[in-house]
């Protein structure tokens, strides 16, 4: 998390700046005109109904996707078209609407394949468990458990993933994601097909890390409850274009939000 | 097995040397002691990150002097409580050992108590310093922070959450650890100071009636007779246990720390409660304690998965098990069988037994004891005929435990064993009554009720309804209180009634009725896992816990129970009239959060009767069904309700034996 440390200290809230973009596969239309500021240490929900365009929003983000149009700053710096193991250097970090995990891994290993970037490689040294390769693989070992004690998933620590429940594979995921020790992580409906129990923990996962590691977060979610019980901002998209942005209450009250969700009356 | 019996001969004569009780009459007296004796060995492990984490005796030790001297600048002083809330954690004990170096009383409190019960507790103890585990536990606290004057400082030991608190009377434990301040006094000179009939810890009891009361126990009381204990098992500074069950309870302080500092073995602290299994089987201890609820959970699963085995394991599985019933229990208690039993039960423990018992993690265990309840005599010998060498304690807070127990060799499921060594036992009016060297000090600011349970002569009242049988072995009926009248004048013991039903596996909980009626009725809770893998087996849809207590076919199930209970009840002239008449499946699970159950799972009588009368009256009114909203209280503490139509099943009785005959 050293990359553009010097840059930082002109802008120093705004993490991303995205501007005026505009995505377009063939003629539909994705987003349009989205103006869009991610600060640092915040949590920001993207809300809207079904093809609103939130995960569009979330894969520009991320840099998966390139606008057609507009520019997205990342801390002041202009961004271009990036592969995808510079993103997670640059310290983006995600998780999926369908999980994926290595199903035949443990959640262990699955949680160490997130420090795959982190890793400096020395066939000779890794091949006899020596010197520097064995000093590595312990502080990454330390780290992955660090991660496991914080998610609380110390029993399931050696079980296959593919063996584990819907909202456990979750956490692990969510913990693969740490693991990278991201700045900016992205949770694409990190709470869909939970029940009430699961859903309480995961928001207490997602303050925590939010608090204790600084990391900011940027999540997509359909539960209200959640959402305006967790993010500091939201913002609401609806057929590709921003309608309202603020913190939940002002969002809650926005007549267009009300029409967006509940239709015209 | 038996190798490892001569090793702790071989290290028992260093041990001997090594104690001298009446010079080392307290704990804090006995630490330094250990930490020059034991100085390099474990004295408190604890799995973190995936790897256990070793302390010794000479670094609990030196840790229990840096918490002494933090907790003496924070302000504790000779006779001042300490309040400690959390799971099973090196930091908790090493806190109570530091509280005792100070002079000052811990008092250990049940974890997942709500926020109401322990500001009870640290209000009537008038708790001046708490040592936490965690965020969950710092939250109570300051919940009811404003209603306990008294309460100066709350100490934590995991700061994960923690951080963002800026209230001033938190702190973490890693900043007394971490802080060598030198302070004017000296720690020496305190332990010294410490004298046997100080008092050592104060334990709650968890209350089947009323508020809970503050026992006082004396370190004369634990260390005579955990001593004592340790002399009959062999205990050896080789032995290992596992530190799972709560803090508060009082056997976790004797069994597990007492009976270390004695013997010098080492505790082990799980990661999680979650990781108990994975945990036992990679420590292996030698030295185990369950309740019997936990021993039965544990057949129960062994047997619930046995079903989805292949035929051709199942057979083996069964036939094996039939030749350790017969045989195994003999064995155990080096009795003569033939040998061609032995060399089956050899074949036996390589095929079954053995990797059975490493599964459970219960390989290594010397010594294993259950008490709390009555438990199954076929669960019992099932343990027994794998080798297990496992016994029954009867014992209570009062008594620092041991009350009696079952010697080796000398085991029989029904009865509660002898008289533990030093105790003696009498029974006045049906009720028990012991009196010994483990005898309380008395409850802390209840005079009232000290005087009400000790006698002028020493006498203490147990409550509990019990005869002594031909071979001098305690056998225990019921609590006295709950031991009634039917209105045909004949006994009704409804705790015998219910651990009956208890005892066929499917059934979680029973709660049997019948003082001062015509004939007895009872609730039933089924056991999810088992029923659930039934219903699977069986082809019976449902949706959750209501709705498969609810189904016919469950019903049905546990009438066919009933029936084998109210047939066994039908050959006891005594008892003959306590067969069941009707029944019901409860919608939801007895509780402790709801106040149905107590702290330590016992079913509170008084309050189901008065919860669920309408339930109760429909027994004898003759109805077939009612209906009923009950509120339930979830972990977090809010509140909700739920109702059902709960329907009502009459039962067959059976005549008297003889009269049959």
């Amino acid at each position: 998390m050293s990359i553009n440390d010097k840059n930082t200290a002109t802008k120093s809230d705004m993490l991303m700046n995205i501007k005026d973009i505009s995505l377009s596969f063939g003629g539909l239309k994705a987003l349009l005109n989205v103006n869009l500021q991610i600060n640092k240490g915040e949590i920001l929900a993207i809300i809207g109904p079904n093809g609103a365009g939130k995960s569009s929003m979330l894969n520009v983000i991320s840099g998966i996707y390139v606008p057609q149009e507009g520019t997205v700053e990342w801390k002041g710096k202009l961004r271009k078209k990036i592969a995808p193991h510079d993103i997670a250097r640059m310290g983006i970090a995600r998780t999926f609407q369908n999980i994926a995990l290595f199903r035949g891994m443990s959640a262990l290993e699955n949680i160490l394949t997130g420090r795959n970037i982190l890793m400096k490689r020395n066939l000779f040294l890794e091949m006899f468990y020596m010197g520097m390769g064995r000093r590595q693989e312990e502080e990454h070992r330390k780290k992955a458990e660090e991660i496991i004690d914080y998610l609380e998933i110390q029993a399931i620590r050696k079980t296959p993933v593919s063996r584990l429940p819907y909202g456990l594979q979750k956490r692990v995921e969510l913990g693969r994601a740490l693991a990278l020790e991201p700045e900016l992580l992205l949770l694409d409906e990190p709470m869909a097909g939970m029940n009430v129990e699961e859903k309480e923990d995961m928001c207490r996962f997602v303050l925590d890390v939010n608090e204790q590691f600084g990391t900011t977060i940027v999540l997509i979610e359909h539960d209200m409850g959640v959402v305006m019980d967790i993010s500091d901002r939201v913002v609401v998209l609806d057929y590709g274009i921003k309608i309202a942005e603020g913190t939940p209450d002002e969002v809650r009250s926005e007549q267009k939000v009300i029409d967006a969700y509940l239709g015209v009356g | 097995m038996r190798k490892q019996i001569n090793y702790t001969y071989f290290y028992r004569e260093e041990f001997k040397m090594a104690r001298d009780f009446d010079n080392l009459d307290t704990f804090p007296k006995i630490l330094r002691d250990n930490a020059l004796t034991f100085k390099g060995k474990p004295s408190i492990r604890e799995k973190e990150y995936g790897v256990w984490q070793v302390i010794t005796w000479g670094d609990f030790y030196n840790k229990a002097l840096v918490l002494a001297k933090g907790f003496h600048s924070s302000g504790l002083k000779r006779g001042d409580k300490l309040a400690i809330i959390g799971d099973n954690r090196p930091n908790l004990y090493i806190s109570i050992a530091a509280a005792q170096i100070l002079g000052a009383v811990p008092v250990p409190c049940y974890q997942d108590s709500v926020a109401d019960e322990i500001q009870y507790i640290l209000d009537h103890a008038e708790v001046k310093i708490a040592v936490v585990e965690n965020q969950e536990q710092v939250d109570k606290l300051l919940e009811i922070k404003d209603r306990l004057p008294i309460l100066k400082n709350i100490f934590y030991a995991d700061p994960r959450g923690l951080e963002q608190y800026n209230e001033k009377e938190i702190f973490s434990l890693d900043v007394l650890l971490n802080n060598e301040q030198a302070i004017s006094l000296d720690l020496d000179e305190e332990i010294n100071k410490t004298s046997k009939d100080d008092i050592s810890i104060m334990l709650y009891t968890s209350g089947t009636t009323g508020r809970p009361k503050g026992v006082l126990l004396s370190y004369n009381n634990i260390i005579s007779l955990s001593s004592v204990a340790c002399e009959i098992e062999n205990t050896s500074p080789d032995d290992e246990v596992v530190a799972y069950l709560p803090m508060a309870w009082v056997g976790d302080n004797i069994f597990c720390v007492a009976q270390s500092y004695i013997a010098g073995f080492c505790i082990n602290c799980p990661e999680s409660r979650e990781t108990l299994t994975i945990d036992m089987r990679e420590i292996g201890p030698t030295y185990y304690f369950a309740p019997p609820r936990v021993w039965e959970a544990m057949l129960t699963q062994l047997m619930v998965r046995m079903q989805d085995a292949s035929q051709v394991k199942l057979w083996v599985f069964n036939f094996f098990m039939r030749i350790a019933k017969k045989w195994g229990n003999l064995i155990l208690d080096k009795k003569r069988v033939p040998i061609t039993a032995r060399i089956l039960y050899g074949l036996g423990y390589f095929f079954i037994y053995g990797p059975l018992k490493n599964n459970l993690g219960l390989t290594r265990v010397r010594m294993a004891y259950t008490a709390g309840e009555a438990m199954g005599p076929d669960t019992f010998l099932f343990y027994r005929s794998l080798g297990i060498n496992l016994k029954v304690l009867y014992g209570q807070t009062e008594a620092t435990v041991f009350v009696s127990l079952h010697r080796d060799g000398d085991v029989d499921p029904n009865t509660v064993g002898p008289a533990f060594p030093g105790v003696d036992i009498k029974i006045s009016n049906g009720e028990v009554f012991y009196k010994g060297p483990g005898v309380f000090k008395g409850y802390y600011k209840n005079e009232e009720a000290t005087k009400e349970t000790i006698d002028k002569e020493g006498w203490v009242k147990t409550g509990d309804a019990g005869v002594i049988d031909n071979n001098g072995h305690l056998k225990i009926i019921d609590r006295a209180k709950d031991v009634g009248k039917l209105n045909s004048g004949k006994m009704f013991a409804p705790k015998y009634i219910e651990n009956k039903l208890k005892f066929c596996g499917i059934i979680k909980e029973a709660v049997a009725f019948g003082d001062n009626k015509d004939y007895v009725t009872c609730f039933v809770n089924i056991d999810l896992e088992a029923v659930a893998s039934w219903a699977e087996r069986n082809n019976v849809a449902y949706s959750g816990y209501i709705d498969l207590a609810g189904q016919p076919a469950i019903y049905d199930l546990i009438s066919k129970e009933i029936d084998k209970v109210n047939k066994d009840l039908s050959q006891d002239p005594e008892l003959y009239d306590s067969q069941i008449k009707r029944f019901l499946i409860l919608h939801k699970e007895l509780d402790a959060d709801d106040g149905e159950l107590t702290r330590t799972n016992k079913v509170r009588r008084s309050l189901i009767s008065d919860r669920y009368g309408e339930l109760v009256n429909a027994f004898y009114n003759n109805k077939d069904h009612c209906f009923i909203e009950t509120e339930v209280t979830f972990e977090d503490g809010k509140k909700g309700s739920i109702s059902a139509d709960l329907k009502i099943q009459d039962m067959n009785v059976y005549d008297l034996k003889d009269k049959v005959a």
